[in-house]
C-alpha cells in the first residue's frame, strides 16, 4: 500500500499524459474491435429498408424482427444448426479426451520413449503430409461422407498438445507422484484421483479451444461432406453469406421487387450471423478466467 | 586381463541398463494405455499421409495404392513450375504472406506493452477480453461480414465514401485490394489473439527492475523499452520463427473464401490451386506435388530463420 501512495505522488505530468493517451489508444482499439459486432446486431433487429438507406449506425431503426422470422422459416439453416451440435459435441469429446490422456502420459518425466514421441508430435506442426494424401487416407479408410472424416482428422492438434502436457509438468509437481508410487498408487488412480480434479483450469480452455475451432470449420466439411443433408452451419452461411452477396453485388440493373426481395435477404444475413456466433461469445466469458492459468502457462514456457 | 574384465562388465551394465527400461515401460504400461488414442492419431492421420507423399513422384492411381503407383520422378514438379501461372501463384502467395508479417506482427507487441501500462489489473483483463473476442468468430462470418462492410450499395465503407464525395467500388472485384483486404481482416480478428502469449510474459518480468529504474531515474519510454521490450525479446523471437515457417502457407481457408472471378489474379496462391487442381481436379499425384513443394520451402526458411536467430539472439526452438 505505502509503495501504492508513493508511486502515486511520483507520478509527473509526463506520465499522466501518458497514462490518458495511452487509454484513449486503447479505447479506439476496443471500439475498432467491438463496432462491427455491434453495427451487426442493431441491423438484424432494424427494419430492412433503414439499414439499406444508411440510418442505422448507432441506434437501431425501427426495431423489427422481421428478419429473424424470415431465418427461422428456412429449414437449411436448421439442419445446418443440428449438424454442427453434432459434429461439435461428439468431436470435442473425442478431442479433448485423447489430448489429456496423452498430454498427461507424456508430461511425465519418468515414461521412457517419452522424448522420442514428443519429437513425432512436434513435427507435424511444421511439416506434414498436406491436404491431398491426408484426402487419399481418408477415403481409403470409407470415411467420405461420414461424421468421421470431420471428427477424426482433427482429433488432436499438437499446439494444444503442448500447452496441455507444458500445463501439466508445471502445475503437479512431480513429489506428488512420488508420494503416491509409495503408497502403491497404480497409474490409472494417480490419473484419476490427483490429476484429473487439479486440471479444470486447462480441461475447460481445452473443451473452449477445440469446440470452437470444431463450431467454426468449413473447409474440412467442404472436402469431405458431399450431401447438403449432412452440411454444417458453417458451409450453409458460407452459401448464404458469401456466394449470395457475391451473386448481387456483380448484377447490374434493378428491378423493384427483387430490391425488396434483396433487403430481406440481407436482414436474414445479420440474423444468421448473430445465432451462429451467439453460443461461442455466450460461452466465452466464462472459460476466460482460465485462460490465465491454461494458456498462459503453456504458451510461454512452450 | 583388467580391459576384458572392464568389458565384461560394461556388457552386463547395457544388459542391467536393458532390463531396468523394460521394466520401466512395463512398470508404466497404464501410462501407454492412455497414450494410445495419440498413437493411433499421429500414425493413421500424421504419418501415414507423409508416406502418401511419395505420390508426387509417382502417377497415383487409386486401385495400386500410394507405393504401387508407377513411379514418375519430378514429373509433376516439372509441370508446376512450368505452368503459365506459376509465376503469379508464387507472387501472390509471397506477397501476401510478406504483408501479412510486416503488418500484422509488430501489432500485437505494442499494444501487449500498452497494456501492460495500464495502472488497474481489472481494465488490463477487460481491455484484453474485448480484443481476444474476434478470435472465435468463424473464418466464414468474418469474411460474410467483410462483403457486407464492402458491398458497393449499402455497405458502411462505401456509404462513408460517398459521404466524404467519393466514388462507391466493389472492391472485392478489384485484384489491387485484395490484399490489404486480406490482411487487414486478418489484423482486426487475431491481433488481440496475439497479445495473449506477451501480456503472459510481461507478467513474468521481475517487478524490483521497475524499481530499481525508478530509483536510477529512468523515464518511462525507458522503462518500457529497456525492462519491457528486451525482456520478452526471446518471446518475440520465437513467434517470429514461428511466423517465417508458415510463410507459403498463406491461410487458404480464408483466401478461398475471399476469392472470385474477378479478383482471381490477386488472389489465387499455392494452396488455392492446389486444392482446385486437386479434390476439384482429381489430379492427386500433380496437386501432392505443389503440396510438397510448398512444404520443403516452408520448412526450409523455418530453419534458416531459425540458424539465424541461433546465431544472434541465442534464442531458437529446435
Amino acid at each position: 500500500m505505502q509503495a501504492y501512495i508513493n508511486n502515486q505522488i511520483k507520478e509527473t505530468k509526463a506520465d499522466k499524459i501518458f497514462n490518458f493517451l495511452n487509454i484513449c489508444f486503447l479505447c479506439v482499439c476496443c471500439l475498432i474491435v467491438l463496432y462491427p459486432l455491434y453495427f451487426i446486431v442493431i441491423a438484424s433487429i432494424s427494419e430492412p429498408n433503414g439499414v439499406y438507406e444508411g440510418k442505422v449506425l448507432f441506434l437501431p431503426y425501427q426495431p423489427s424482427i422481421e428478419g429473424y422470422k424470415e431465418l427461422f422459416k428456412d429449414n437449411s439453416i436448421w439442419v445446418g444448426y443440428k449438424n454442427t451440435i453434432i459434429y461439435t459435441v461428439v468431436g470435442t469429446t473425442i478431442s479433448v479426451v485423447s489430448t489429456i490422456c496423452g498430454a498427461y502420459a507424456l508430461s511425465r518425466k519418468s515414461l521412457p520413449l517419452g522424448k522420442i514421441l514428443m519429437f513425432f508430435i512436434t513435427f507435424t506442426m511444421f511439416f506434414s503430409g498436406g491436404m491431398i494424401p491426408t484426402y487419399l487416407t481418408i477415403q481409403r479408410l470409407g470415411m467420405l461422407d461420414t461424421i468421421w472424416a470431420i471428427v477424426l482428422p482433427t482429433a488432436i492438434t499438437p499446439w494444444f498438445f503442448i500447452i496441455a502436457r507444458t500445463f501439466f509438468q508445471s502445475s503437479i509437481p512431480e513429489e506428488i507422484f512420488e508420494a503416491a508410487y509409495i503408497d502403491g498408487c497404480s497409474d490409472f488412480r494417480l490419473f484419476v484421483k490427483i490429476t484429473i480434479p487439479l486440471s479444470k483450469a486447462i480441461i475447460a480452455v481445452m473443451v473452449l479451444f477445440y469446440g470452437v475451432s470444431m463450431w467454426n470449420s468449413y473447409f474440412q466439411p467442404m472436402i469431405y461432406l458431399s450431401k447438403e443433408a449432412q452440411y454444417p452451419l458453417q458451409l450453409v452461411l458460407r452459401n448464404l453469406l458469401i456466394q449470395n452477396e457475391l451473386s448481387t453485388s456483380m448484377m447490374t440493373g434493378d428491378a423493384t421487387s427483387f430490391v425488396t426481395q434483396q433487403r430481406i435477404a440481407d436482414q436474414i444475413k445479420y440474423g444468421a450471423i448473430i445465432i451462429s456466433t451467439l453460443p461461442i461469445l455466450v460461452i466465452y466469458p466464462f472459460v476466460q478466467k482460465y485462460f490465465s492459468k491454461g494458456v498462459m502457462v503453456g504458451s510461454v514456457k512452450g | 586381463m583388467t580391459s576384458a574384465k572392464k568389458l565384461t562388465s560394461k556388457i552386463e551394465k547395457t544388459k542391467n541398463n536393458k532390463s531396468t527400461f523394460f521394466k520401466k515401460i512395463v512398470k508404466h504400461w497404464q501410462l501407454y494405455i492412455l497414450l494410445l488414442p495419440t498413437i493411433v492419431f499421429f500414425i493413421i492421420f500424421k504419418y501415414y499421409p507423409m508416406y502418401g507423399l511419395q505420390i508426387a513422384f509417382r502417377d497415383y492411381f487409386t486401385t495400386m495404392g500410394f507405393s504401387g503407383s508407377p513411379w514418375v520422378g519430378l514429373k509433376h514438379f516439372k509441370r508446376f513450375v512450368t505452368t503459365p501461372d506459376f509465376w503469379l501463384i508464387l507472387k501472390n502467395t509471397l506477397s501476401i504472406s510478406v504483408l501479412q508479417l510486416v503488418l500484422s506482427f509488430p501489432l500485437p507487441i505494442i499494444i501487449s506493452l500498452l497494456l501492460n501500462q495500464l495502472r488497474k489489473q481489472r481494465s488490463k483483463v477487460i481491455v484484453q477480453n474485448i480484443l481476444i473476442a474476434p478470435h472465435f468468430i468463424s473464418l466464414v462470418v468474418l469474411i460474410g461480414m467483410v462483403y457486407i462492410f464492402l458491398n458497393p450499395t449499402s455497405g458502411l465503407i462505401n456509404r462513408m465514401i460517398m459521404a466524404l464525395g467519393g466514388e462507391a467500388k466493389f472492391f472485392l472485384g478489384k485484384p489491387e485490394y485484395f490484399k490489404d483486404i486480406y490482411v487487414w481482416s486478418g489484423i482486426w480478428q487475431s491481433t488481440g489473439w496475439e497479445t495473449v502469449v506477451y501480456v503472459a510474459a510481461l507478467s513474468g518480468i521481475d517487478p524490483s527492475l521497475y524499481e530499481a529504474a525508478t530509483m536510477d531515474g529512468a523515464s518511462r519510454w525507458q522503462k518500457i523499452w529497456k525492462i519491457d521490450f528486451f525482456g520478452i525479446l526471446p518471446v518475440i523471437v520465437v513467434q517470429l520463427i514461428l511466423k517465417s515457417g508458415q510463410m507459403l502457407a498463406v491461410g487458404y481457408e480464408k483466401v478461398y473464401l475471399l476469392q472470385n472471378s474477378l479478383n482471381r489474379v490477386a488472389s489465387e496462391v499455392i494452396s488455392t490451386y492446389e486444392y482446385k487442381q486437386g479434390i476439384l481436379g482429381a489430379q492427386f499425384s500433380y496437386s501432392t506435388a505443389i503440396g510438397l513443394f510448398n512444404a520443403v520451402i516452408n520448412f526450409a526458411i523455418l530453419l534458416l530463420v531459425n540458424q539465424l536467430a541461433k546465431k544472434y539472439s541465442e534464442t531458437s526452438i529446435l
